[in-house]
């Protein structure tokens, strides 16, 4: 590291004092190693010889403290562990460990800053350094932005490398015989003649010693799990029931909750009458709770029918009571006093716009729930200065320190029992569910309760992807795109997620232009201006934030764009598109699906469409159909870049299941609201996609990118505009408002 | 009131008008049987009565007409079903949370008919809600299981 950057680190940090409230960061702390959690609570024999790996007498646990949703990650650490450890992941317990500083996430901090994730010069790989090591202070332990693998897998194989020579120098220190001729398999350590001692026999002597922490990882030519086709380690337990999900949390006499809050988010409660719902069987009490009222009862079912019986005087929300007011607000907002951001101005876009026939379009991506197939449930125990949390959480020190907030106890006396979630989407980055539960039980001290939201309380209390509107204006010549400037309009997702569970980050929200000032075209004049409109409901991270809907607006508009210059869509891209990573999917893409343009026949429709979110760059070719019965999504070529893959299964589900997401929501969802509340209240009315709309996919992941990445979402991002420019190829109709069952029919 | 399940007998002291899903998983414990939407949208808590798949947040406990069959009832991870072993091998599930209604509904799709298109696979399946979208391999499993048993 060279002095500029060391120069820079300091005073970004002095800097960075005055934005987290005045706690002040010496580089001493950025510098020195995070203490290890697991050091405390040791019994005699047992060894801790790294944040992530655990060894006692009885067996091995692997600490995996990214939050599995579904995506897979609680394997992928266990088997990134494993593969320098040398054991079957498989005969370890894996724990997600406690909240803790040893487990923060570095990527997403640094990704939130104002440049591309394929800009790697000077100022930005300087600026994503610092916002690592704040993060780590300020223990941002979270799972989300597709950031797990990226911001672990070289801290889980270091760990798994480091625990490895331990167990050796300990079997050294026993035998006598020099480190330098063990080996480990197994699970044991070798010794020369042959003779294996199980890590488990190893725990007592490991524990003693210093752990060896001069190690280097092995090359992937090594690898002998990492890369290779292997089971997930919780699929049998999925196939058979057996996996306890936070909601299926079991305790002895515990009780059951929920919650009726206001259907106007943050409107509050004027009075309530809660005579008839106590009067109603197994009910014992009614509570007050954030934004309403809970139910506790002997069972959910009971809790469900009184809390419909309570009689509530809700007080109106502060935004917009309609979703033509909101879509009014947005309209009004595209104006100077609420420009947020301009972080692209190449060219002249004004210059070229005034000299050439202007193309104008304006696109609209709607309100979306999150609506995990599993309702938002946490079970609490309060018990004197003790607390206890069963739940899926993505934010398990968050969730922690509101346990702390809300009864006072002693952050040590608080056990977050982190369990897998079904389904999350984003949604469990809020943590209003865990604060219900945390104040339900805290009325009955010593009673564990389980607080379960029904799905229309879930539905009506998400914190939504917000409504977002661009207007796209461009100009073309000679075959090609001379100009593109993109206005996108939106409420600050950062200043409302962010300001509700850490702190809002300073300068522009990048969510709300994700997706378009960040894709790495070279346009002349190319322009994409962020404007943030008033805050209305509290608003969440829904999987590819700010580009799940910036995508959509910024690729269809490009296809508009290009059909008007009369190019090639996939030509016309590689045209404009320099970076490597880049080219080479949109060129894999196009040779999978046997590209040659948009028109594959009467009825039917190719489309494509291109996006680098989460540093992966991801291209999508959708042919459909016309049917008597609607439009048909007959197949999806996907290719992408996330550099070295881990887990090759699960890599190519996470392309299918976020590319599916986005079709899903593409073209059936939407919240809208009437006075004040959500219009969609269960699956009914919001349903995304079914098995019979499924189309047959086909997928390549390059592994040439030097980043390694997540997979969780970036191939949600393409996926809904590739389908309106298919929809666009097959019948001339250019679809600018999601969902696009507005104006189409699906088979 | 007494239900049999998976061919135990069992004694719950519950409304009539409770629908069976909560008192399996509140009144029994049976928490593999899932709440998802409570309005028969979604089919993460269907399970066999009589042999038949069905959606337990509609079936009100007055009203079981037969012997309740859940997913543990199908197959356990030491004696897997052939459904459930076709899961694991196309390793189907992401969260999972929808997956014991899955089987559960390929269960009786198969039992009526072993060689399913995908057409016939699409109108028995497409009440079964996955936000996840593991239907590629929700198709594939059925296919291979359909395959597995034509075959004992």
């Amino acid at each position: 590291m060279g002095r500029a950057r060391t120069i820079a680190r300091r005073s970004f940090l002095i800097g960075s004092a005055s934005i987290l409230g005045g706690v002040a960061f010496g580089a001493y702390f950025v510098t020195r190693q995070t203490p290890n959690p697991l050091l405390e609570g040791l019994a005699e024999g047992e060894a801790a010889l790294t944040p992530f790996v655990k060894i006692t007498p009885q067996g091995i646990t692997l600490i995996v403290p990214r939050a599995d949703v579904g995506q897979g990650i609680a394997s992928t650490q266990a088997m990134l562990i494993a593969e320098e450890l040398d054991i079957d992941p498989a005969t370890a317990t894996l724990d997600p460990g406690q909240p803790h500083q040893a487990y923060f996430n570095g990527t997403v901090a640094a990704e939130s800053l104002p440049f591309p994730a394929w800009e790697n010069g000077f100022v930005a790989s300087t600026v994503r350094e610092l916002m690592g090591n704040v993060a780590r202070l300020t223990s941002s332990q979270f799972t989300g932005g597709s950031s797990s693998v990226a911001d672990l897998h070289e801290t889980l194989r270091m760990a798994g490398a480091t625990a490895r020579e331990t167990l050796k120098a300990a079997a050294a220190f026993r035998t006598g015989v020099p480190r330098a001729d063990l080996r480990t398999e197994n699970g044991q350590v070798i010794l020369p003649d042959g003779t294996g001692i199980p890590y488990t026999d190893l725990a007592a002597q490991a524990a003693a010693i210093k752990p060896v922490t001069d190690v280097t990882l092995r090359p992937a030519s090594e690898w002998t799990r990492l890369g290779k086709p292997y089971q997930r380690l919780d699929i049998v337990a999925k196939s058979t029931g057996t996996q306890d999900f936070g909601i299926d949390v079991v305790l002895p006499g515990m009780l059951h909750a929920t919650v009726r809050a206001n259907p106007g988010r943050g409107g509050g409660m004027a009075g309530y009458n809660a005579d008839a719902a106590l009067t109603m069987q197994g009910v014992r009490s009614v509570v007050e709770v954030n934004e309403g009222l809970a139910v506790i009862a002997d069972n959910t079912w009971f809790a469900f029918q009184a809390a419909q019986a309570l009689e509530v005087d809700w007080l109106p929300p502060e935004y917009p009571a309609s979703s033509a007011e909101m879509w009014q607000a947005l309209i009004n907002a595209r104006t100077d006093a609420f420009r947020n951001s301009r972080l692209r101005d190449d060219g002249d876009v004004e210059a070229a716009l005034a000299d050439a026939t202007v193309i104008e379009a304006e696109y609209r991506s709607p309100f979306l729930a999150h609506a995990a197939l599993e309702p938002l449930s946490a079970t609490v125990l309060v018990e004197a200065e003790r607390v206890q949390i069963w739940t899926a959480t993505q934010i398990p020190a968050v969730v922690r320190d509101a346990a702390v907030e809300l009864t006072g106890v002693d952050p040590s006396r608080v056990t977050v029992h982190a369990l897998p979630a079904g389904g999350s989407f984003g949604r469990r980055l809020d943590h209003d569910y865990v604060v219900h539960a945390i104040q339900i039980a805290a009325t009955m001290p010593g009673t564990p309760i389980k607080t379960t939201w029904s799905r229309e309380e879930d539905m009506t209390h998400d914190f939504p992807r917000p409504l977002h509107l661009a207007v796209g204006r461009g100009a073309v010549g000679n075959g090609r795109v001379l100009a593109y400037d993109l206005d996108s309009i939106s409420p600050s997702l950062v200043s409302s997620w962010f300001g509700r569970i850490f702190i809002v980050p300073p300068g522009p929200d990048t969510l709300l232009v994700w997706g378009a000032f960040d894709q790495p075209y070279a346009i002349p004049n190319y322009r994409v201006t962020g404007y943030a409109a008033p805050p209305m409901m509290p608003i969440g991270s829904w999987r590819s934030p700010g580009a799940c809907s910036n995508s959509f607006f910024h690729e269809s508009f490009l296809s508009e764009l290009i059909h008007a210059a009369g190019a090639d869509p996939l030509e016309e891209r590689l045209r404009l598109i320099a970076d490597a990573d880049s080219r080479r999917v949109l060129e894999a893409v196009g040779e999978m699906s046997n590209w040659n343009g948009a028109d594959i026949g009467p009825g039917r429709g190719r489309g494509i469409a291109f996006a680098h979110t989460h540093g992966v760059p991801v291209a999508e070719v959708i042919d459909v159909t016309m049917t008597d019965r609607g439009i048909r999504i007959d197949e999806v070529w996907i290719a992408a870049d996330c550099g070295t893959v881990f887990d090759p299964v699960n890599a190519e589900a996470q392309l299918t299941g976020a590319a599916i997401f986005g079709l899903g929501h593409a073209m059936n969802c939407e919240l809208t609201y009437e006075n004040h509340a959500v219009q969609q209240t269960n699956f009914h009315t919001f349903e995304g996609m079914r098995l019979h709309q499924t189309p047959l996919f086909h997928t390549r992941l390059l592994e040439r990118s030097e980043q390694v990445r997540g997979l969780g979402e970036p191939a949600t991002a393409p996926a809904a505009p590739a389908l309106a420019d298919a929809i666009f190829a097959a019948t001339g109709q250019r679809l600018r408002e999601m969902p696009f069952s507005r104006s189409v029919e699906f088979a | 009131m007494n239900l049999t399940i998976n061919g135990t007998d069992h004694t719950v002291d519950l409304p009539d008008d409770m629908p069976l899903l909560w008192a399996l998983r509140d009144g029994l414990n049976m928490t593999s049987v899932k709440y998802g939407c409570g309005i028969a949208q979604c089919g993460a808590c269907t399970v066999h009565i009589g042999g038949e798949a069905v959606r337990s947040c509609q079936v009100a406990l007055a009203d079981v007409w037969g012997e309740i069959t859940t997913i543990e009832g199908l197959g356990t991870p030491d004696a897997l079903h052939t459904i459930q072993a076709a899961w694991i091998e196309h390793q189907v599930a992401q969260c999972g949370y929808c997956q014991s209604g899955q089987i559960l509904q390929a269960s009786d799709l198969l039992a009526r008919n072993p060689q399913p298109t995908d057409e016939d696979i699409d109108a028995a399946m497409s009440g079964n809600l996955c936000r996840c979208g593991t239907y590629p391999r929700i198709r594939a499993a059925v296919h291979a299981a359909a395959s597995a048993m034509r075959e004992v």
